[in-house]
């Protein structure tokens, strides 16, 4: 008899076995829901799949009544904005600050302190500061993703680049390179990767701070939505919502996955 | 190895089964007993629920009626109700528009018992700049969306010819709203006491609009579950009996007014003269006949048509609401609006009555 450490499942078992939690967890719902609805049909709080299926074909297809607008997709579309504007900005700043803090030991003296301190400040608690800086339009939004992400990047680029092997840094040097150089053909290129590696751990974080931005003030957006339809409990919009907002999550994620899996093979295959 | 997998197989169902009738059964349930459970937020309004709960003046009256009432404090007041429609309590603090919304748009039969107050000024529209309403002509306003704020907004749009379509609404956390105002970029808000009375004492910031124009259309309600005041009644009396005692301990000058109050407004996060420049933009029913003559007039079915027109056209109804007419609403004299066979809101006075001829 083989340990139980040592049985793999095949393929299939192991895509049944992937699916089992999924299948499960659609079981209780639908014997709850079912059970509800038998009690009042106008139930709110677990609505039927195929009530979910039409609100979110619905949202998906039908002009609003109010706006005029394919709600789902105006949604979908400003929030991936927001998202994508503040991710690619905290990118940009995680990659230049973690740079220098890493590879300038006068500029880490400096800077790398105070990002420690500002990555520790919550950045929901200091909201009020943001609108009288930033107003409370789209620009706030984007700048409190950045407050929530930008920093943690800076730090994990910093470490990354605190990891690179001292012997590069010393050959580059022997063979003559700038510090300019060695930080535009040593450190840039094996960075790269591990950047790509932090934003995708980011990203859960980036959402949640999107979702925060728009309960606070906005006229559109995934979170506003759900934060508007909140007021009634309509979680006929709710859930297909949460549905949708962990697809574009994952697809997200899984994209990150693929640039980085097509841009620096030699990275992910030494990964795995 | 085909037997153990099979038992493997039946005990995930009557787990699954198991968990479905835990959340079935969680649900209010009608029967006669003798233990409930009351939810309310902090709001002027509501304030002495909290009080009378830690005077022990509604363990008093459960306790004359051989019942148990335990009144929970939620934090988040549209959690409290969404706890309410969910079938967590039997009964919550709430506006009548939250409750035509809410609970009876989701088929939840809901009783109003205590009418408490209505707002005289408590809600308001604020403009930066101007104190003529007429400027707020194409200005992005912020607010509660869909909440009472909203209506207020609609109401007082009808009153200089504008409608929603000149404006721009943008859904503010109240939470954040007096933050949201001292930025630059917000020229328009709409909210409610306390928020209210910050947003007044900025610099520029005029109220141009507020609940006193349309008196006695938001009301501040104790709401019960129908099924359960139905199967009992001690229910409706013991929270009426407690409401009412209440309201003559804290009505008044003396003393023990004075400390009630004072503890209401600590207990709202503010002091004695905050909470009662708060309690002088309300009218409070301190004498429940003055309750009954609000509830036996023609106020409220004329306040809750314009309610419903506007939750209809805002959607609050639900997709499925053909009109407005889709849910049935009920009056203490037993006029009606909309559908007779899918009554989900009813006032009722039975128990504010008693409590005027002092038959409880």
């Amino acid at each position: 008899m083989k340990r139980i450490i040592n049985q793999t499942p095949n393929r299939p078992t192991g895509l049944a076995l992937g699916l089992l939690p999924f299948v499960l967890v659609l079981l209780v719902y639908m014997v709850a829901s079912a059970a509800r609805l038998a009690e009042n049909p106008n139930d709110p709080l677990l609505p039927s799949l195929s009530a979910m299926a039409e609100a979110f074909q619905r949202l998906a297809t039908e002009p609003s009544r109010r706006t005029g607008e394919l709600v789902l997709w105006v949604d979908t579309a400003a929030s991936l904005t927001r998202l994508g504007l503040g991710v690619l900005i905290s990118m940009g700043m995680g990659l230049v600050v973690g740079i220098f803090t890493g590879l300038i030991p006068y500029v880490r003296r400096a800077f790398s302190p105070f990002v420690t301190v500002l990555s520790m400040i919550p950045p929901l608690a200091v909201l009020p500061i943001l609108f009288i800086a930033f107003g409370v339009g789209e620009l706030a939004k984007v700048v409190l993703i950045i407050f929530g992400i930008a920093p943690f990047i800076m730090r994990d680029v910093q470490q990354r680049v605190e990891e690179l092997p001292t012997e590069q840094l010393v050959k580059a040097q022997t063979l003559g390179a700038s510090t300019w150089q060695i930080m535009l053909r040593v450190v840039l290129p094996q960075v790269f990767p591990r950047l790509l590696d932090a934003t995708r751990l980011a990203l859960g974080s980036a959402w949640l701070f999107l979702i925060a931005s728009e309960a606070i003030a906005a006229t559109e957006g995934l979170g506003y939505r759900i934060f508007l339809v909140r007021r009634y409990l309509d979680m006929e919009t709710i859930l297909p919502y949460v549905a949708w907002i962990t697809l574009l999550a994952f697809l997200v994620d899984i994209l990150l996955r693929l640039i980085n899996r097509y841009c620096f093979p030699w990275y992910g295959g030494r990964r795995s | 190895m085909s037997i153990s997998r099979f038992s493997v197989h039946t005990r995930l169902i009557a787990l699954t089964l198991c968990l479905g009738v835990v959340t079935a059964v969680s649900t209010v349930s009608a029967q006669e007993r003798d233990s409930f459970r009351i939810a309310w937020s902090i709001y002027v309004g509501w304030m002495p629920w909290g009080y009378g709960d830690a005077e022990g003046i509604v363990q008093k009256w459960a306790d004359k009626y051989d019942i148990e009432i335990d009144v929970v404090q939620i934090n988040d007041y549209i959690e409290s109700i969404n706890l309410y429609t969910a079938g967590s309590f039997d009964g919550v603090t709430v506006t009548n528009m939250d409750a035509l919304t809410i609970p009876a748009a989701g088929g939840v039969d809901t009783t109003a018992l205590i009418v408490g107050d209505f707002s005289d000024g408590n809600d308001g529209v604020v403009l930066k700049g101007t104190d003529d309403l007429a400027d707020i002509e194409g200005k992005r306003v912020h607010l509660v969306e869909l909440s009472v704020s909203h209506y207020l907004l609609a109401r007082a749009l009808e009153t200089v010819g504008l409608s929603e379509r000149d404006i721009r609404v943008v859904n503010t956390a109240d939470a954040d709203i007096v933050a949201a105002f001292n930025s630059r970029d917000v020229e328009a808000a709409v909210a409610w006491n306390p928020q209210l009375g910050e947003l007044r004492r900025m610099p520029d910031a005029n109220v141009v609009f507020d609940s006193s124009q349309i008196p006695g259309e938001i009301m501040d309600l104790l709401v019960v579950n129908t099924e359960v005041l139905e199967a009992n009644p001690a229910l409706g009396k013991a929270l009426t009996g407690a409401w009412y005692e209440i309201m003559e301990r804290m009505s008044g000058d003396d003393a023990i007014a004075v400390e009630a109050r004072t503890i209401m407004g600590d207990a709202a996060g503010t002091d004695l003269e905050g909470y009662e420049a708060q309690l002088a933009s309300t009218t409070m029913f301190y004498d429940p006949a003055d309750a009954v003559g609000f509830v036996e007039s023609g106020q409220p079915l004329e306040t809750m048509e314009n309610v419903r027109q506007f939750a209809f056209e805002h959607g609050l109804l639900g997709e499925r609401a053909p009109s407005p007419d889709f849910v049935g609403i009920q009056f203490a004299d037993g006029s009606m609006l909309g559908s007779e066979a899918n009554v989900k809101f009813r006032f009722n006075a039975d128990y504010m009555r008693m409590a005027r001829d002092g038959e409880l």
